[in-house]
């Protein structure tokens, strides 16, 4: 039986990842951390968790603990935003690298200068290359059940690897929102216990880390593609399994009114949320607009996407980042390349959007769909990169 | 180029783990070597200077000469360079075919 709370998006991972039964936490304690440590280190402080909670020098530091605890075969989860993932970076390789499947929370913020500490992807997108399951929520109750999921997932034996619940910054992570809850006895049966394959023990010495030269790196980044690969399936299985627990269906991606569409939009995370309000008033003027919603990015729902654009004329892929010099940003990018063998004459373009935490109004979304229903009618794109919402 | 000889990604531990303690001995580091030392018995004084000397430990003592473990050896040349018979040194630098 679910019950319904009021809690931010912060909050939410927070919940979901007591309830998780987390071993160990290991974070930095302050700014850019955001409120999901916090809450987490009052739920050790009462005792509501047995989680041992290591409070660090840095986020670098923050992930080597995490990556270390997770190698001795425990469940273990962490937060991070901003700058803080910026600065762990380098074990975020190392991480996916070892076959750590922890689980963090990331509340999507602007990296400096200038100093920011509002939303947009920029935090994630910069490491989007880092091996790691990555997953968009947008919504607290999305981040609510996609954090349980994501230990099932990371912890699969095909898989084992790390996994990102990323949240917009502000918008979604200090917002307070309805949230329906699972009771905590339904989780622990949903998840048990973590059932390590390779582990530190005293008994059996093993060797992690070692070097690793020419003649055998390149082996283990493709056993790093497979599993993610293999995590496809489990993902599948896992979003199953919830749905028979919860009722709610997750999976790869959320489409919208896709079926008859002439123009979408494409677009990660909270914003996805304002375009299905603008799509569905534009909807009763008798505009054949669609949302898509990729709720996994890595690994990249492709077969998902080619079938939600099948009917599509056009379709405006918005980036809450800047790949600065590439002809797109990254989501547009993988979109491109995706539908270039399939769906040559679908016509994309790219608005990139909503950098340190602008907002994105519903007001600009239509005019997305506008500018897309445009293109779909004259099957020319005059403007494949926009900047939507900026000064000129 | 990749060695067909080595296992391939799909029968080797994940994530580099090696299962085995101690195993490090079963690395043969002798494939990095470009120039391998050749020793002639008949020049070499057994004087032990390469023994000494060899930071792999790679130089095998015998008892009027000295031999090198090539599975080890990865060709820095310290023994030749230390050699101290003349005019010609017991050991030389020759390059390897591959």
């Amino acid at each position: 039986m679910s019950r319904i709370i009021g809690l931010t998006g912060n909050e939410a991972i927070a919940y979901a990842a007591k309830q998780s039964n987390v071993d160990v936490v290991a974070a930095y304690p302050i700014t850019p951390q955001t409120v999901i440590v916090e809450a987490f280190s009052e739920y050790v402080f009462n005792g509501e968790v047995g989680t041992e909670f290591v409070c660090v020098e840095s986020e670098h530091s923050a992930m080597s603990a995490c990556i270390g605890a997770s190698l001795t075969g425990t469940r273990v989860f962490t937060a991070t935003s901003s700058q803080g993932l910026a600065l762990m970076h380098e074990m975020l390789y190392i991480a996916s690298g070892l076959r750590c499947p922890i689980v963090m929370g990331v509340v999507n913020r602007a990296l400096s200068a200038p100093l920011n500490i509002h939303g947009d992807h920029s935090d994630m997108m910069g490491s989007r290359d880092c091996g790691w399951i990555q997953i968009y929520a947008e919504n607290a109750q999305e981040a609510y059940d996609w954090i349980i999921q994501a230990f099932k997932i990371a912890e699969d034996s095909n898989v084992l690897l790390p996994l990102s619940v990323n949240i917009d910054g502000w918008t979604i992570g200090w917002t307070v929102e309805r949230v329906e809850v699972l009771e905590d006895d339904e989780v622990t049966k949903f998840l048990s216990t973590r059932k390590p394959v390779l582990t530190i023990e005293t008994d059996k010495p093993i060797t992690v880390g070692a070097l690793c030269l020419p003649d055998y790196y390149f082996e283990m980044k493709r056993q790093q593609v497979e599993a993610l690969k293999e995590s496809y399936e489990v993902i599948e299985h896992v979003t199953k399994e919830y749905e028979a627990l919860t009722g709610k269906r997750y999976g790869f991606i959320e489409t919208y009114n896709v079926e008859d569409a002439e123009a979408g939009i494409l677009c990660l995370g909270s914003t996805a949320g304002t375009a299905k309000a603008v799509a569905k008033d534009l909807r009763s003027k008798g505009k054949k607009v669609a949302v898509i919603k990729p709720w996994i990015y890595r690994p990249f729902p492709t077969e998902e996407i080619i079938k939600a654009v099948e009917n599509l004329k056009a379709l405006a892929v918005l980036d809450r980042a800047c790949s600065f010099g590439a002809p797109y940003s990254a989501l547009c990018s993988d979109i491109t390349a995706t539908l270039y063998q399939y769906r040559k004459d679908l016509k994309i373009f790219n608005g990139i959007y909503g950098l340190g935490g602008r907002d994105i109004r519903p007001f600009d979304i239509e005019a997305v769909f506008n500018g897309a229903l445009e293109v779909a009618k004259t099957g020319v794109v005059k403007e494949p990169l926009k900047f939507i919402g900026v000064r000129e | 180029m990749s060695d067909e000889s080595k296992p391939g990604w799909k029968s080797i531990p994940i994530a580099g783990i090696l299962l085995e303690p101690g195993s490090a001995m079963e690395y043969k580091t002798g494939d990095w070597r470009a120039f391998r030392p050749v020793v002639d018995q008949a020049k070499c004084i057994n004087c032990l200077l390469c023994w000494i000397y060899c930071p792999d430990a790679a130089i095998i003592r015998r008892e009027k000469f000295v031999e090198v473990n090539y599975d080890y050896c990865k060709g820095c040349g310290i023994c030749a360079n230390e050699c101290p018979v003349r005019p010609v040194k017991a050991i030389t630098m020759v390059e390897e075919k591959r």
